[in-house]
């Protein structure tokens, strides 16, 4: 039995996805820029792709420009701002469970003499509002915060944060990561007062490469790549049209199936929490049901190294990650897990299960039989 | 094509009296192989006591020198001009061209060194010394002649062509593969096993190499890791058949049945045990490791002759002498060490104890080796019968 809970990391591809890439790989190869009937129909493609993701936001089509992933949305929303807004102000604001690609590029602005200050979280992963309001001043351009964390599932409170930034500094502009969150959260930007958005398209069924950034007509960032001037200067290069039409199709069936994919993610991640709950030594770092993102089951099992307990797991076909995959090829302990205060005995035997629309609750069982298999062996073995 | 061949040296087969032809043959062999990776056609040659490579198209003169460095065996490497003898002038001539291209800053000693081997040619080698010395002192006043003790050394050497080379890169030194028996390297993911591997192997000698796998206390990527660091030995040595034996269930036996301050040694103890099995069954007489004298605990001097006592072949250690950094600069050097710094544990360092002992008694470790008989024989067969096996290349 191969069960791959591991979706915050990656998913397996829509087969319909899939069947829509070929075809144009197949047949629609044209460069969109080209002027003859197939850069039309390419171009065509990337239309429908943003108006189906632009419906999925309720925002505009023009606010959407496609990336290569998560990575360079992110990337070009903090480094987009800083260049085009360093003569108002070089301070910026983000919190201290954000993913790489948020705190790496702002050690880069750091180093371009920008001030960057980070946020604290609670026990939940909960910014800490008060501590926002402290923070923001005049010369403040930008607060980064992720939407949803990636490691424990913990939901920030988006709309609150942005709606106290923007009646201390009205000019600040707010972005928030919500890789881990599209599709599974319904996100109102225009409501939430989110100025800018970043998607990956591979945590949602689509393909990996692609991704977009969702830029509120009002605000005005620097691109961060260029040459011929495709999608209005914001973002030169070919459009990836087959991962940008795979991008949308994958949105529109997230969005059109949202109720019943949720329901389905939710009901595996409802069985595995509570089978882990009986279970001795299990400490769950993530909320149950809808109170924590619904396709993240994060929890820390006493005596056991996660990594050791991972690949045990492998052997028996279930495949999940420890700490979060992005970072796992280094050794160092997750910095989500240190800020919301798990026990440092804990923090090296804490695993993430995380779910996608192919899972079903039988599966949660499965898994859970393993490790209530697993534990006592592992417990047995330890470095003495 | 700047250079059209390479003269190559080679030092200690040129003593082996009789058997010379054997080691000059596994020469041009493993040239003949390290050459078939690269692009280009070449011919290796033998001719009067020397080796050369001549390039029979176009070639990447780095790609080439690259490879070449990796053939144990090889001294030196020179890349040569080779000239058709269109008569003297033009020949003095040429060499004047030859050393306006090959140095461009002429603030330097020389010597000429002409020989002939074409006894036809009309002039003598001192005259040629003579006359292509004054040459180049005239062409390039900045120049100095010194007999003694030269910066460069301009060779000439008259035969049916005439060879010009004046600069020698050096090789990897040793002797050719193949030109001794084989060994059976015990390939952590560590530092040392690598560059151990490497050593014995520049003396001649064919490498297998086993793994001990542990999983689930080890990943895949630690063994594609180990894999990685064979293929880089391999760069050197020829293909390496890796022989990767699960050793887990041996290993929680251990754990189980044994004190667990002498975890280690007796684990040690049973890797040489079935390194060494799999030694016999595949021809090898001899093993090798990557131990340095106190470098860790399992070896101490004690727990070396603890260990040593299981085997019956030898057990070659090229590092013993070795601290750490010539350790880690050798594996550098070779390329391997950049791979055996990744992050990934391997199978001796999961259930280490504290404080392991660090002078082991042979006679109490024979003691808690008797606790495992019920069981171990019948490991060790499952472990070396169901190894697997990849040929890394």
């Amino acid at each position: 039995m191969t069960v791959y809970f591991d979706n915050a990391a990656t998913t397996r591809v829509d087969p319909r996805v899939t069947e829509l890439m070929v075809k144009i790989m197949n047949e629609d190869y044209g460069n969109p820029s080209s002027k003859y009937i197939m850069g039309l129909t390419a171009e065509n493609y990337i239309k429908e792709a943003k108006e189906r993701i632009a419906s999925s936001l309720k925002v505009k089509p023009s606010e959407i420009v496609f990336t290569s992933g998560g990575t360079e949305s992110d990337n070009m929303a903090l480094i987009g701002t800083a260049m085009a807004r360093k003569k108002r102000g070089k301070h910026i604001i983000s919190c201290n469970i954000e993913h790489a690609a948020i705190y790496k590029t702002l050690e880069f602005l750091e180093k371009e003499g920008f001030e960057i200050s980070f946020i604290g979280v609670d026990e939940k992963g909960h910014v800490d509002l008060e501590e926002l309001k402290r923070t923001v001043r005049p010369d403040t351009i930008l607060v980064s915060m992720m939407y949803v964390n990636n490691e424990i599932g913990a939901i920030e409170p988006i709309a609150e944060a942005s709606r106290i930034v923007k009646s201390i500094n009205p000019d600040c502009y707010f972005h928030t990561d919500a890789i881990q969150a599209y599709g599974k959260l319904t996100i109102r930007p225009k409501k939430e007062g989110i100025d800018l958005l970043s998607v990956s398209s591979h945590k949602i069924h689509g393909p990996k490469g692609v991704g977009f950034i969702y830029i509120n007509e009002k605000v005005r960032i620097e691109p961060i790549i260029f040459g011929g001037g495709q999608q209005k200067d914001m973002r030169s290069g070919t459009e990836n049209v087959p991962g940008i039409a795979g991008l949308g199709l994958a949105a529109e069936l997230y969005s059109k199936n949202h109720e019943e994919y949720i329901k389905r993610i939710l009901a595996v991640k409802d069985r595995l929490t509570e089978r882990l709950e009986k279970i001795e030594g299990v400490k769950l770092n993530s909320l149950k049901g809808e109170e924590s993102a619904p396709q993240i089951v994060s929890a820390s099992f006493e005596g056991v190294r996660a990594e050791v307990l991972l690949h045990a797991l492998e052997d028996k076909g279930v495949y999940v990650s420890s700490g979060s995959a992005c970072s796992s090829n280094h050794p160092a302990i997750s910095g989500t897990l240190k800020a919301i205060g798990v026990k440092k005995e804990l923090l090296d035997s804490t695993l993430r299960f995380s779910f996608g629309i192919f899972n079903e609750p039988g599966e949660a069982d499965y898994c859970s039989d393993c490790i209530e298999e697993l534990l006592p062996v592992l417990r047995k073995y330890t470095r003495k | 094509m700047r250079y059209h061949s390479f003269l190559i040296k080679y030092a200690e087969i040129g003593t082996k009296g009789k058997n010379r032809y054997i080691f000059e043959d596994a020469l041009i062999h493993q040239i003949k192989q390290h050459l078939k990776k690269v692009e280009g056609e070449f011919a290796v040659v033998k001719e009067q006591g020397r080796i050369y490579v001549n390039a029979k198209s176009d070639y990447d003169y780095d790609e080439v020198v690259e490879a070449l460095k990796k053939v144990f065996g090889i001294v030196g490497i020179c890349p040569m001009t080779q000239l058709a003898d269109e008569g003297y002038e033009k020949l003095r001539q040429e060499i004047v061209k030859f050393i306006d291209e090959e140095y461009p800053d002429k603030h330097f000693t020389f010597k000429v060194r002409a020989k002939r081997t074409n006894k036809h040619y009309p002039v003598t080698s001192d005259e040629i010394n003579a006359d292509v010395g004054y040459d180049i002192l005239t062409a390039f006043p900045e120049t100095k002649v010194d007999v003694r003790n030269p910066e460069v050394m301009i060779h000439i050497e008259i035969r049916q062509q005439i060879n010009v080379y004046s600069k020698t890169i050096k090789g990897a030194g040793g002797m050719p593969i193949g030109t001794n028996g084989k060994a059976m390297l015990l390939l952590s993911g560590g530092i040392d096993s690598p560059v151990a591997g490497y050593m014995i192997a520049k003396r001649g000698v064919m490498i297998e190499a086993v793994y001990f796998h542990a999983p689930p206390y080890t990943s895949e990527r630690a063994k594609q890791k180990v894999v990685d660091l064979a293929k880089a030995v391999a760069g050197y040595s020829g293909p390496i058949k890796l022989h990767v034996v699960n050793f887990t269930e041996i290993q929680l036996y251990i754990y189980e049945q044994c004190p667990h301050d002498e975890l280690t040694i007796i684990m040690r103890r049973y890797m040489m045990r079935i390194a060494e099995r799999i030694a016999e069954e595949t021809g090898c007489i001899g093993l090798i490791t990557g131990e340095s004298i106190g470098q860790v605990a399992s070896q101490t001097m004690f727990s070396l002759q603890v260990t040593n006592e299981v085997c019956t072949l030898p057990v070659y250690r090229p590092v013993i002498g070795f601290d750490k950094q010539e350790i880690v600069d050798v594996a550098e050097n070779i390329g391997t060490f950049e791979t055996s710094i990744l992050p990934y544990e391997d199978c001796c360092t999961i259930f280490v104890a504290k404080h392991p002992v660090t002078k082991p008694n042979i006679n109490v470790i024979k003691k808690s080796e008797t606790k495992l008989a019920e069981k171990i024989d019948e490991m060790m067969d499952t472990a070396v019968k169901t190894r697997e096996e990849i040929i890394c290349s």
